[in-house]
């Protein structure tokens, strides 16, 4: 099996989690689908670093992971507090800061 | 050509600056005074001209007691830049110290009569403080030994009369002559100002010596551009044609003060200007013949006007107008006309001050009546004043031997020898400015002092107390004997000489035009007598001719002004107000309400819906990818 199919794979995955975000309503499903895209391109720094014979990508692929569950403290806290205040979850309800 | 020699100051000479400190501290005082100065600023206001006028005589006995007649005093340098020195310094010399003398001894009388004239004034200790200032100023002018200090003493004098003339300034017409004053003399400034640069350039210096000795090197057309300019602001504050119009206004301020403007300060000044700069215009014969031009355009111009007058002040503006006009007409005929200009100048000082007064008088006796219409029989009530008057009279209209025969006439004589085919026609023109002066003041002696009395009802006219009555005599003795005392046995010619140079020839007294001259007076005086003296005179002006109307409403002055410079002036704010809402705030507007238009709709992109802004960002960021893509391929 040649790393190109993980590559392929991780496009896959990252369309599901771009189209995710874009269409569901829920947060915590919005969520999922930006947790699905980072790790859509852990898989592709991966795969790229097994193609290419060194580490970085990997390490990177640590980084990102780190980053992702900093994200998520952040992110989930934040929507707890949204959830408090306006008892839904729904990313179109909260659109008071606009024009 | 004349040159200037100067030596420096010596003997009592050294302390001329105490000519301009006494007015000088006079007017400080009583105008930083204020009301504690009321009781005896009038005093003081008298005292400063008197001492001015002592020292002045002392001056001049000096300077005739020395052989250095041009004597430089040096009070401090003004501005000491490399390459550009200006110095302050006063010049004491033949043509100056005319000056001094007329100005500081009819200057004093004229204050002293304002005393009286001035006594129920409540701002009396402002007026004298006002009347030290201006002679200040005007010794400055005289004084300068070069043409930055003259200009100093010039604005200095610009001022005063402004502060003069709008005296009474609750009046709004006061008020608005002040202003017209101030501003027909700056137009003459601005032709001397450019006068001085143009000297600065091309010489490198303003001081007499150094512009009088190096213009000859400098060629014809800068020696006319400097003329004509000079000429300007001769035009301005001597009240010449065209810059004529604010003169009759100026009567607005108090008597006394009309008076100083015409006879010892002010109008004076551009006739010593253009006679001081004798080696410029000795060099342009252009120049010279604009001068005259000016000067016998002017004498016919005030004449006229002087002729319609009712009002008793304005008809002797029209005459000042006039004289000065002789004046001029004498300054542009080269050494010919100088001493007669001076003479002139000199002489009138005293009978036309005389004449004023006479007027305050009058006025002062009738509540302050101008209007002669209104006069008439005053002889027998203000015998000192009537004959006065009288003897000025005589004086200005040339009757030998008073002092306008002997100053008047060699300018028109002189005429026919300068300028060629020019001369004659000015000289003419002279002549019938002579006729013209002798019947508007016969008109003027007739209206006011013999005929039915047509005073107003309540007018109790009375001779005027005795402060105001002995500077009229002394001033009359002046208008009979100054002339014959300057001309015959050549004395002012003589001492002038070596600032103005020497007249061609003598033509003796009665010459062909002198007694021309002559013959056109009395001509004028028979038919001033004629018209005012054997008709009685209606108490309301009736219509009057074409001229007459014309000559009433100033010959037009105001009128062209008014509509060749000022509505013009007028449309050009507009329409640069105009241009300034429509063309430039328009264009930045436009540009600000197409961005604020365009903000307003751009603004509305920022939807609220996160999902809408990560739409764009999923956009923008394939939209990156794929530039980077076309980029690297």
């Amino acid at each position: 099996m040649s790393p190109i199919h993980y590559v392929a794979l991780s496009v896959i995955l990252f369309v599901i989690g771009g189209v995710g975000v874009l269409v569901r309503r829920n947060a915590i499903v919005v969520f999922m689908c930006i947790e699905l895209m980072l790790n859509a391109c852990n898989l592709a720094f991966v795969a790229f670093a097994r193609m290419h014979g060194n580490l970085d990508g990997q390490v990177i692929a640590f980084f990102v992971m780190v980053v992702a569950a900093a994200e998520v403290v952040v992110g989930l806290a934040i929507l707890m507090a949204i959830f408090r205040a306006r008892r839904s979850a729904s990313v179109d309800d909260a659109n008071l800061l606009k024009y | 050509m004349t040159t200037l020699h100067t030596v420096a100051a010596t003997g009592a000479l050294k302390l001329s600056w105490l000519l301009l400190a006494f007015p000088l501290f006079g007017a400080v005082v009583l105008l930083l005074g204020g009301r504690r100065s009321n009781r005896w600023g009038h005093l003081l206001g008298v005292a400063m001209p008197v001492a001015a006028f002592v020292y002045g005589l002392i001056a001049f006995f000096t300077l005739l007691g020395t052989s250095h007649r041009s004597q430089d005093l040096h009070l401090y340098s003004w501005i000491p830049v490399a390459g550009f020195q200006v110095n302050m310094n006063l010049l004491v010399d033949q043509l100056s110290i005319c000056f001094v003398l007329l100005i500081t001894g009819v200057g004093s009388l004229i204050i002293i009569y304002s005393v009286g004239y001035m006594s129920h004034d409540p701002e009396r200790r402002r007026f004298f403080g006002y009347m030290n200032l201006f002679l200040a100023a005007m010794l400055l002018l005289v004084l300068g030994d070069n043409y930055l200090v003259l200009y100093a003493g010039w604005e200095g004098v610009g001022l005063a009369s402004y502060l003069l003339i709008g005296f009474w300034q609750d009046r709004n017409s006061a008020a608005v002559a002040a202003k017209k004053a101030f501003i027909a003399n700056r137009v003459g400034d601005a032709g001397l100002s450019v006068a001085i640069m143009l000297m600065f350039t091309e010489f490198g210096t303003v001081s007499f010596t150094g512009v009088f000795g190096t213009v000859g090197s400098a060629g014809s057309g800068v020696a006319t551009a400097l003329g004509l300019l000079l000429l300007l602001g001769a035009c301005g504050k001597s009240a010449q044609v065209p810059l004529q119009s604010w003169l009759l206004d100026a009567m607005e301020g108090p008597t006394p003060v009309s008076a100083l403007i015409h006879a010892a300060t002010m109008v004076t000044a551009g006739v010593y200007l253009l006679v001081r700069s004798n080696p410029i215009l000795a060099l342009s014969p252009d120049a010279r013949l604009a001068v005259a031009l000016v000067g016998t355009v002017t004498l016919l111009f005030g004449g006229i006007i002087a002729c319609a007058k009712d009002d008793i002040k304005k008809s002797l503006a029209g005459s000042t107008m006039s004289q000065i006009g002789y004046m001029t007409l004498g300054a542009g005929l080269g050494p010919a006309g100088y001493v007669f200009s001076i003479a002139l100048l000199l002489a009138h000082g005293f009978f036309k001050a005389g004449l004023f007064l006479g007027a305050g008088s009058v006025m002062h006796g009738m509540n302050d009546e101008v209007n002669m219409r209104r006069f008439g029989g005053l002889a027998r009530v203000m015998p000192i004043t009537s004959v006065t008057f009288g003897l000025a009279y005589l004086a200005i209209i040339g009757i030998p031997p008073f002092s306008g025969f002997f100053t008047k006439d060699p300018i028109i004589d002189a005429d026919f020898t300068e300028h060629g085919t020019a001369g004659n026609v000015l000289g003419t023109l002279a002549l019938i400015g002579a006729g013209i002066t002798a019947f508007y003041m016969t008109r003027m002696m007739f209206m006011t002092w013999y005929g039915r009395r047509r005073w107003e009802a309540g007018a109790h006219p009375h001779e005027s107390p005795p402060v105001m009555t002995w500077p009229m005599i002394v001033l009359a003795i002046g208008s009979v004997g100054a002339g014959a005392f300057l001309i015959v046995n050549d004395r002012l010619q003589d001492f002038l000489a070596p600032v103005v140079g020497v007249p061609p020839e003598s033509h003796g007294f009665f010459t062909a035009p002198g007694l021309v001259a002559l013959a056109f007076a009395l001509a004028g005086v028979a038919l001033g007598w004629a018209m005012y003296g054997r008709t009685p005179v209606p108490s309301e002006a009736s219509r009057g001719s074409l001229l007459t109307v014309a000559a009433r409403k100033d010959l037009y002055g105001d009128a062209f002004n008014e509509s060749v410079l000022m509505r013009p002036g007028q449309w050009l704010t507009r329409l640069s107000v105009y241009f300034d809402n429509r063309g430039v705030d328009g264009l930045v507007n436009t540009l600000a309400a197409a961005v604020g238009g365009t903000s307003g709709r751009v603004r509305r992109l920022q939807t609220g819906f996160v999902r809408s802004y990560a739409l764009f960002m999923f956009f923008g960021a394939a939209l990156l990818v794929f530039g980077l893509l076309v980029v690297r391929l």
